[in-house]
């Protein structure tokens, strides 16, 4: 419907739409497209660290350019990259999977998004004045002395976007629990819900943390305060634990629902159902719980002592246990099945072995003592980007091949769609895989430049050329998208003869989702109606009115104003007046916020007998 | 279903739990729950953070610092604000509006005092002992753990007066109940978290 009616309306009310939407189809939109382009931006900044790295002893860019260049990718492609993709799909999928109209808060919905937006672009703002440079991890003393004001738009631009995330987790747990479909119980979630659930669970106890880790470093910064400066009694290891509390199960916030997109997609063109279905919820909830149990693997060479370095070490070892459940599952799922290589399936085969590679460095890391020969120098980059390149891009490019049509109701082209896989895969290990040697010979991580001599040129050498594949790959996917747009074959409901609700609706679907709630008879529900019914979802209720949420401009207005806000406080360093513009910022906000408490917000209704015009909703 | 939701309730009317009657409610109930797990981690990483910096760089130490009868103070005022709080959800159950207004005025009003001493403590630490934020990562510690809880004191009194002030003439419905008992929720978390931080600070910092 979007694409559909934004031709008809005009250009500024579509936009008006957007600003004020509250829809969970059109937040996932706002989600992937801004989502695409800080990906796009991390994706250049990355190639500009590849060049530096092309030759020995290169000048292409300065050191402090350099620095803020990989500051800048890390930190882009993790909170405003990666994070908006995995909302864009949570909020295109969930909602349909479990058979709701809608998300549980819609008007939180648009706030988390509108929050996350303008951290993202207050971060990016940076450039214009001088990036962060202190790496995406901003280890004290070294960001909390780092001149300049690019340490505090990292600070603030990542406290806002926090912000919008944490209300975006706690959004998809009220969601999940409390708006499921008759019948859709628990055990019979589709596996992406499940992984959606655990990763909400790690959004709300993980966040905080980096909330407060953040803080602290801006009252360092800003306010004059002693946390991360030993001559003012402060200590700076407080710092990376903070972080690392937050910083492994980010990982899995990212990783989850991945994983979970990928049991459906393997289920799907294996035309079988999911092989161990509540072994793989039993490994997502340990993965989940585990994932909390580990942080301190990441500071094995900080000096915590051999006893907590031991502990650390078992616990992180056995995380690869329900990993490997989920490996095995996968394949025993395609074991026998009719498989469909389509451009998803090709994604999600390729991811398989990909991130087993990632997960075997892993436990190589977390061998404490071996991880003193390993730390900060190239193994670790090389196996970070095995398990994010090869586990979370790859899930998105899966995704996004999968549920395009539910989102913008046509079907990416599958020949273009695999054209652009074969270079990114290509690309993908060309890069990486030489790096666990590189990291071996001893190239350390966020070094400017290696010298000639070292026996490292050839490896950078490949290692360059493969992020230009890549680059090939996702202009190729970039292609794919516009021309689909253009000229793309309209889909139906089900292209993919799929199992779940999300295909038993229309694609896109329309405003309210579904016209009666279906009734869930079993897992893989659609499936189910297909084998043992006629094909359709018997529905819940009797055809009647339907309950909306109203547009609201507010969670703009509140977003604007913290970022307002935060520009104030990185400047009132410089001069007292700038704090005036935070409190002005911080005004618009509490403001915004009284209005959205005095207002009554009731929503209105669709008639029945207007949802009769329209005709059958599902077909 | 929503225009029926601004229907006021009068005593003796059905339902008992109006919070959670309507789907709008029931969600808002169980999202609260989980906003305060999250307030939890944010308060055990500041808890956590002070511990470490406890007398760190200081040149008054936590013990000669505090005094305990201002203090002890503040939490019987805290405690009985949690405890009138209580009974305002309780005559909101009864779907009693008056009594319920009546029972959150005097919430406030004990909130305000114990913000009030708050202030007065920290002048205190400001100009008799040079214990400041900026003075020593103790003080940097000290007062952003505790702050950040006088923060949420003002937050939640800004809430509730909102609240009150808002309703004030159309009492009570099945639209801003959940509003009510949700902002009574975030006042008892507000208190565990002031008993928490009278333990671990202020009896543990005189204890050494
Ligand atoms: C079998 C599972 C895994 C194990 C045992 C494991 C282990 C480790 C260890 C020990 C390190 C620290 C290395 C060092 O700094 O010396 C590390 C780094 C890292 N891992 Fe993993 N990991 C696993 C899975 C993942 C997953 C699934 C992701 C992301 C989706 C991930 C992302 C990262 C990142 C981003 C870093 C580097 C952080 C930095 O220093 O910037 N890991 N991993
Ligand atoms: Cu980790």
């Amino acid at each position: 419907m979007s694409t559909a009616t934004a031709q008809k309306q005009g250009f500024g009310a579509t936009l008006w739409d957007y600003l004020t939407t509250v829809d969970h189809k059109k937040i996932a939109i706002l989600y992937l497209v801004s989502g695409g382009i800080f990906f796009l931006a991390g994706g250049l900044e990355a190639l500009l660290i590849r060049i530096q790295l092309m030759v020995p002893d290169n000048n292409f860019v300065s050191s402090g350019m350099y620095n803020q260049l990989i500051t800048m990718h890390g930190t882009t492609m993790i909170f405003l990259a990666a994070m908006p993709f995995i909302f864009a799909l949570m909020n295109i999928a969930v909602p349909l999977q479990i058979g709701a109209r809608d998300v549980a808060f819609p008007f939180l919905n648009s706030l988390g998004f509108w929050l996350f937006f303008f951290g993202g672009v207050l971060l990016n703002l940076s450039w214009f004045t001088g990036a962060p440079d202190a790496g995406w991890t901003a280890y004290a003393p070294l960001s909390t002395t780092s001149p300049g004001h690019g340490m505090d738009f990292y600070v603030l631009g990542l406290q806002i976007s926090g912000a919008g995330t944490l209300i975006g987790g706690i959004n998809f747990l009220v969601t999940i629990i409390n708006m499921r479909a008759p019948g859709m119980t628990y055990m019979r979630m589709p596996l992406f819900t499940w992984t959606a659930l655990v990763t909400s669970v790690l959004i709300l106890f993980a966040f905080p943390a980096l909330t407060v880790g953040l803080f602290l470093m801006m009252f360092d910064r800003l306010f004059g305060a002693g946390f991360f400066d030993p001559t003012m009694g402060g200590n700076h290891v407080i710092w990376e634990h903070l972080f690392w509390i937050f910083g492994h199960p980010e990982v899995y916030i990212l990783v989850l629902p991945i994983f979970g997109l990928f049991s459906d997609i393997i289920s799907t063109f294996s035309k079988k159902r999911l092989f161990g279905y509540s072994a793989m919820v039993f490994a997502t909830v340990l993965i989940g719980f585990l994932g909390f149990m580990v942080w301190a693997h990441h500071m094995f060479t900080t000096g915590l002592g051999p006893i907590a370095n031991s502990i650390f070490a078992i616990a992180t070892m056995a995380i690869a246990v329900p990993t490997g459940i989920k490996i095995f599952n996968w394949l025993f799922t395609m074991w026998g099945g009719v498989i469909r290589m389509t451009a998803a399936m090709l994604w999600t085969v390729a991811f398989i072995p990909s991130f087993t590679l990632g997960g075997f460095t892993g436990v190589m890391l977390a061998a404490a003592a071996a991880d003193f020969q390993y730390h900060d120098t190239y193994f670790v980059v090389a196996h970070f980007h095995y398990v994010i390149v090869g586990g979370v891009v790859f899930g998105v490019f899966a995704g996004l091949h999968y549920w395009w049509p539910k989102m913008f109701g046509k079907i990416l082209d599958e020949k273009l769609g695999k054209l652009a896989f074969w270079p990114f895969f290509i690309g993908f290990h060309l890069t990486f895989f030489i790096q666990h040697f590189l990291g071996l010979m001893g190239m350390p991580r966020r070094y400017w430049v290696f010298h000639s001599g070292d026996g490292l040129d050839l490896g950078n050498l490949i290692s360059t050329i493969g992020a230009f594949f890549m680059t090939l790959g996702t202009l190729i996917f970039l292609y794919n998208v516009i021309i689909t747009s253009i000229k793309g074959e309209k889909a139906s409901a089900d292209p993919w003869d799929a199992r779940t609700l999300e295909w038993s609706i229309p694609s896109p679907p329309p405003f309210y989702n579904f016209k009666q709630t279906p009734l869930v008879r079993g897992l893989d529900p659609l499936w189910v109606e297909k084998r043992q019914g006629n094909g359709k979802m018997t529905p819940a209720e009797p055809l009647g009115d339907i309950h909306m949420p109203n547009n609201s401009f507010i969670p703009f207005m509140i977003s604007l104003g913290s970022f307002v806000m935060g520009y104030g406080l990185i400047y009132q360093v410089d001069d007292s007046r700038w704090l005036f513009v935070a409190i002005a910022g911080l005004l618009i906000t509490l403001g915004s916020m009284f209005v959205r408490s005095v207002k009554d917000d009731l929503g209105y209704h669709i008639h029945k007998e207007d949802l009769e015009e329209k005709g059958a909703g599902s077909e | 279903m929503s225009d029926e939701q601004l229907q006021t309730l009068k005593p003796g009317q059905s339902p008992h739990e109006p919070e959670k009657a309507t789907l709008e409610g029931k969600n808002k109930f169980l999202g609260f729950w989980f906003f305060l797990g999250g307030e939890t981690v944010l308060f055990a990483s500041l808890f956590g953070t002070y511990l470490a910096l406890k007398d760190k760089g200081a040149e008054t130490k936590a013990q000669e610092l505090f005094g305990l009868e201002l203090v002890f103070i503040m939490t019987i005022i805290l405690l009985t604000s949690s405890l009138t709080s209580v009974y305002a959800i309780y005559h909101m159950k009864n779907l009693d509006f008056k009594k319920m207004q009546l029972w959150l005025g005097i919430t406030v009003l004990l909130g305000a005092s114990f913000l009030g001493l708050e202030i007065y403590e920290f002048q205190h630490y400001v100009h008799e002992y040079h214990h400041t934020f900026t003075s020593s990562a103790f003080g940097s510690a000290f007062y952003t753990l505790v702050g950040f809880h006088g923060g949420h004191v003002l937050f939640g009194l800004l809430w509730i007066v909102t609240l009150m002030v808002r309703n004030a003439k159309r009492g009570l419905n099945l639209y801003n109940a959940p509003k009510y008992y949700v902002a009574s929720l975030y006042w008892h978390f507000i208190d565990v978290v002031w008993v928490f931080i009278f333990t671990v600070v202020y009896l543990m910092g005189k204890v050494g």
